[in-house]
């Protein structure tokens, strides 16, 4: 039996490996998760083929709860949803992970014969999974907007804490690792990981939540890794492994896609400690700002060559990505040239604008990426922002002492003028002021995205 | 048996490694999510502790939540990453 079980193991395997790599293509992407999927289904069978295995019941309670909360929430989940829903499944994950080891712990009498690797490997696996849960359950607030996007931090206390909180979990673990059985000492483990997963999240500015929720992804891998070296398990430790470095690479991707160090995001807030300060000091000046109407911004593109539109996460809020499909055909048919420029993050993940777009059917080859479309802000008429703030702000480029100097912007003051299309002038996902607003070139247009742009379409129609 | 199953940590290690080459941004949240889902193996820890008869209710339920936790991650995963990249399907074929 336990040879058959390696045996569909290697199967399961070999179906990761595929399915993984068909994941980093575009054609053949749906192909490699279905791959991976069905890796995990024939895992899952041969581990329920294990002899001598009892509390089926209880297993198929398990399961069926995870399947009845797993499949509407994936299935219901709006896209603009998608980025905390993924933090959340990362969370249960690491969440499980915890917990199997605090069972181990309770059902083997404290590791009561088992081997120091074991101890370690479980104990291990036990902080990781509860620094993933909590930082994973901080994220998913961020992301929903239930808890603030600005960095939340205790300042200067900030390293003391958590080296404290670590200190906490490993004494505990080095207390269990010494012989101790008092289940008062997994508790803490778990209490203090529960704790240093919420300090390390919550002074992360919103906008470096996607690479923190990548970063907790590779994490819940490798302590899923140091399970199944607890358990003696070959199928979770490939599995686990392989999330563990695939996740830490696609998170420096991540991180370099933004032109952020992974060190400067875990330090702690934009730019460390004085982000905030100067974010809060940009907010003393008063500035003039141009309004205007829907006609208006109706008459200016209808007259223009090259219209840019700039989607962000407010379109994708407001459900605007039909609307601004609309607008753009409109223009088209009077002859305006109209392409989409995507940063990279915009939005709250990367690729988040492209699902939306794709969805809106706005044509594959309109969608430009950062690189290629910056150099046509300068022969662009208008460039229509519709909720993009962070990636528009020209202070990334020009003032270094703003929290986003260095990360790439689009290039959209380059472009003869500028209509923002923008609920109000709170500030954006990092809660810094954006110089962009306060161009003469520029003129915003208040409003809920999707109306302002109806009513566009409306004047558009009228001309 | 630890250092067998350290050999092939290490080994798993370097296909992760090897397999994440050059991943258009684009693809970057779809792959996040699917790596995510393939870590719901840890699904397999929840059954073979409670498979090996676990007894006690405390230990019981928390073990109980841990699978239910580990499915929520497996097929929450999957769906979720399919749906995304069913988002990117229609592109290229769409209407023109």
């Amino acid at each position: 039996m336990t040879t058959a079980r390696t045996a569909l193991y290697i199967v399961a395997f070999a179906l990761f490996i595929y399915g993984l790599m068909g994941l980093t293509g575009p054609r053949t992407a749906v192909r490699g998760n279905w791959i991976a999927a069905t890796g995990m289904v024939i895992a899952i069978i041969a581990t329920l083929l294990t002899p001598n295995m009892s509390n089926w019941v209880l297993i198929a309670l398990g399961i069926i709860l995870g399947a009845l909360v797993g499949v509407p929430a994936a299935r219901q989940v709006k896209m603009t949803a998608m980025p905390q829903m993924v933090a959340l499944f990362n969370g249960v994950g690491g969440g499980a992970v915890a917990l199997i080891a605090w069972a181990e712990f309770r059902h083997s009498d404290g590791f009561t014969g088992d081997p120091a690797y074991v101890i370690v490997a479980s104990l291990f696996a036990t902080i990781i999974g509860a620094i993933s849960f909590w930082g994973s359950l901080v994220a998913f607030g961020k992301l929903q907007d239930i808890l603030p996007g600005r960095p939340i931090s205790v300042g200067e206390f900030q390293q003391p804490l958590n080296a404290v909180l670590l200190a906490g979990a490993v004494g505990c673990s080095i207390a269990i690792g010494a012989g101790q059985k008092n289940q008062a000492l997994i508790i803490g483990v778990l209490l203090f990981s529960a704790a240093l997963g919420l300090v390390l999240v919550l002074p992360i500015g919103g906008a470096d939540m996607p690479v923190v929720v990548s970063m907790l992804n590779a994490c819940t891998g490798l302590s899923a890794a140091a399970t199944g070296l607890a358990l003696n398990n070959t199928a979770m430790i490939v599995a686990g492994m392989i999330v563990g470095a695939s996740g830490s690479i696609l998170t420096r991707e991540m991180a370099k896609a933004m032109n952020r160090s992974i060190v400067s995001i875990v330090a702690g807030g934009f730019g460390g400690g004085g982000g905030t300060a100067i974010a809060a000091a940009g907010n003393g000046v008063e500035r003039t700002v141009r309004a205007t109407s829907a006609s208006d911004a109706a008459i200016l593109m209808a007259y223009a060559n090259r219209v840019i539109v700039v989607p962000g996460y407010g379109m994708a809020v407001a459900q605007a990505q039909h609307v601004v499909r609309d607008m753009a055909k409109l223009l088209e048919d009077r002859g305006v040239e109209v392409s989409y420029a995507i940063h990279p993050v915009a939005g709250r993940m990367p690729g988040h604008m492209n699902v939306l777009l794709a969805e809106a059917d706005v044509p594959y080859d309109q969608l430009k990426d950062m690189d290629d479309v910056n150099d046509e802000f300068a022969r662009t008429d208008v460039a229509l922002v519709v909720g993009a703030n962070d990636v528009t702000n020209p202070a990334a480029r020009s003032d270094p002492s703003s929290p986003i100097h260095g990360m790439p912007i689009l290039d959209v003051d380059h472009a003869k003028s500028v209509i923002v299309l923008k609920r109000s002038m709170n500030t954006g996902f990092a809660g810094i002021e954006n110089p962009l607003y306060h161009d003469p070139r520029t003129s915003m247009l208040f409003g809920d995205a999707k109306k302002m742009v109806s009513e566009v379409i409306e004047e558009l129609k009228a001309i | 048996m630890l250092l067998e199953n350290l050999a092939i940590l290490v080994l798993a290690g370097f296909i992760g490694f090897a397999v994440i080459s050059k991943v258009p941004n684009t693809l970057h949240t779809p792959l996040m999510s699917g790596t995510n889902a393939i870590h719901g193996i840890v699904l397999l820890g929840g059954l073979i502790v409670l498979g090996a008869g676990v007894s006690g209710v405390l230990s019981k339920v928390i073990l109980v939540i841990a699978i239910a936790f580990g499915t929520i991650n497996v097929v929450g995963g999957f769906l979720v990453t399919d749906r995304m990249l069913g988002m990117f399907k229609r592109k290229p074929g769409g209407q023109k």
